[in-house]
């Protein structure tokens, strides 16, 4: 599915990425876990196509994507969630989602200025996929509310909703539960399988364990920008490396 | 009761009704300089949808529009002054030179982000104003153009008259409106709102940022443009302070005022404020200590201007009066579990 081969980033002489490879099977959830400034969002930024790789190359189904602007990294079906997402607060829930199956359509400013057939068309996709998104994260009932008189918790489900709305064979999801209950991570863990169960691969950084270790199939774990481990939770849980990462020793211990 | 009044206005026969006010307006108006008074507000509202499209839509705040006004005035009095041209080929080539112009200053401008995009604007209207007030071989400088071409008339119909005039504006006018709505309410509206939430989502949308962002700045500058020749078609008489920045941050105050990214906002804004400076003349510069303070405390407590704080009280008016009421239950309910989960922690 997304094959990753000795990807570096370099900002001035901090590598923040530095050499990882990894393979993220289809219809697999994927973690990747690791201290704070591990390099985790940028290792998404960089499979997203938002930063350009300093050295390295990222498949997908096959396809070289590496140093593909962004917007066509999403048209090839990588869809993702960002730690905070802007939207518009002073419109509805649905309006708000529409725009997500933009690139799926055509249509320019000649269909705006005659009303063309295709441009009737393709909003009324638009709007379909918009609902159908927000049926899928359990928002139908918020659709007509602003943004802005949401809870927290459903912004976050409605960020779901505008990645799924863009089609996406995977999605990259940046701390899906942080600054949620334990009951709403729950639920969140739930919506990740269903994700699955519907043929998508998640890809999801995160720092809650208790949701990893029982949600994951597979996990990554960076430290300082390189993969210093890999596999089932079973096998993260007992590795030595991954423990000292993270209770720290030696020169780590100061930071 | 006021939301009575507001759903009455939300109804589409209230654009009817609107439309059938500013036709009738000349026959109310007491005098001709109150027909003049309007017919230039219609303009500056032109340009103002203009500036809606790129700031208040696609969220790139851009200074240098008083700029490109001044280059539709320029390019339709140059033609029809100095070149002979008549004025409807004139108008057509003040719409093209915008628009290019638009694209040029686009594509490097664009590049840049948020308050670099501004001061690079800026500096883009400033530019135009130098290149007017010395270029004079070409703009005449610091005399400025005279004795441009009213509109070629037809039949009994003399577009130097300001009545007639009024009526033509009002027609751009219409169209300008017509456009905006039609765009906003579409595919590509929803696609420069993605950009104004974010680049950096809106790209993970799928979203070509750049030629989105140059296709809404040529619009602008298209808006722009229009303005500015029907307002040399008017006055007659153009000079290098139509390109003044002051025009820039008039036009960012009406925007403001009036509700930026809706789609009544500007023609509430530039309409109002243009009436009430008028009202406010015997105050001469001293207008402004009274402008200021007001323009604050709306920034302060009414960001979205007119337009938007009417759209969102309505919305939550509506909310609170429809029937079943699921939505309030499931919120206290959400309530309740956030509480019994944190009592149980």
């Amino acid at each position: 599915m997304l094959k990753v081969e000795h990807l570096t980033k370099m900002f001035g002489g901090l590598a923040a990425v530095n050499d990882v490879s990894v393979t993220f099977e289809a219809g697999k959830i994927n973690a990747i876990i690791g201290p704070n400034g591990a390099g985790k969002s940028t290792f998404f930024n960089l499979i997203s196509g938002l930063y350009q790789p300093t050295s390295g190359r990222i498949l997908l189904d096959g396809v070289d994507v590496t140093n593909m602007p962004s917007d066509k990294v999403a048209r090839l079906g990588v869809g993702r969630t960002f730690q905070t997402t802007n939207l518009f607060e002073q419109a509805t829930v649905l309006d708000n989602l529409i725009v997500g199956h933009r690139l799926r359509t055509r249509s320019g400013l000649w269909d705006v200025l005659i009303n063309s057939k295709r441009l009737q068309r393709e909003e009324k996709a638009a709007r379909d996929k918009a609902q159908e998104a927000l049926e899928f994260v359990e928002l139908g009932h918020v659709a007509d509310q602003f943004i802005a008189d949401i809870t927290q918790e459903e912004r976050k489900r409605v960020a779901f909703a505008l990645a799924l709305a863009t089609d996406p064979k995977i999605v990259l999801l940046d701390e899906p539960a942080a600054g949620v209950n334990p009951e709403e991570t729950e639920s969140f863990a739930a919506l990740m399988r269903k994700m699955v169960d519907r043929g998508l691969t998640v890809c999801l950084i995160e720092h809650k364990m208790d949701m990893i270790m029982n949600l994951a199939d597979k996990i990554m774990v960076l430290d300082h920008g390189e993969k210093i481990a890999e596999g089932t939770p079973e096998e993260i849980r007992n590795n030595p490396v991954v423990i000292e990462a993270y209770l720290g020793g030696g020169d780590d211990a100061a930071a | 009761m006021l939301y009575k009044i507001g759903t009455l206005l939300m109804k589409p026969g209230a654009k009817l009704v609107l439309l059938a006010l500013a036709i009738a307006f000349p026959f109310m108006a007491s005098n001709e300089y109150q027909v003049y008074v309007m017919a230039s507000a219609f303009v500056w509202a032109i340009a103002v949808y203009g500036l809606n499209i790129i700031t208040g839509y696609c969220g790139q705040l851009n200074l240098a529009h008083g700029g490109f006004f001044a280059i539709g005035a320029y390019t339709l009095g140059l033609l029809t002054a100095d070149a002979g041209w008549s004025f409807w080929p004139a108008f057509i080539a003040a719409l093209v030179m915008s628009a290019v112009l638009g694209f040029l200053v686009g594509i490097v401008s664009l590049r840049l982000k948020e308050h670099y995009f501004a001061i690079f604007t800026l500096c883009v209207g400033f530019i135009i104003y130098l290149l007017i007030d010395k270029w004079e071989g070409l703009t005449h400088g610091a005399i400025g153009v005279r004795d441009i071409a009213a509109p070629n008339g037809f039949g009994v119909v003399d577009f130097t008259d300001t009545t007639p005039f009024y009526y033509l504006v009002l027609a751009f006018l219409v169209f300008a409106i017509w456009f905006m709505g039609r765009l906003s309410r579409s595919l590509l509206g929803r696609t420069f709102l993605a950009i104004r939430n974010g680049d950096e989502l809106a790209q993970s949308l799928g979203i070509n940022l750049m030629r989105n962002k140059i296709l809404a700045f040529v619009l602008s500058t298209v808006y722009a443009g229009m303005a500015g020749a029907l307002y040399a078609g008017m006055v007659r008489i153009v000079g290098p302070e139509e390109a003044n920045i002051n025009h820039t941050f008039d036009m960012i105050t009406y925007l403001l005022v009036g509700g930026i990214g809706t789609l009544t906002g500007p023609l509430l804004g530039t309409v109002g404020i243009v009436w009430i400076t008028q009202s406010l003349q015997f105050l001469e510069e001293y207008r402004m200590i009274i402008f200021g303070p007001l323009l604050v405390l709306l920034v302060i407590f009414a960001p979205r201007g007119i337009s938007g704080s009417f759209l969102t009280w309505m919305h939550h008016k509506a909310q609170s009066l429809a029937p079943g009421k699921k939505r309030k239950h499931s919120k206290v309910t959400a309530d309740q579990k956030a509480r019994e989960a944190e009592s149980n922690a």
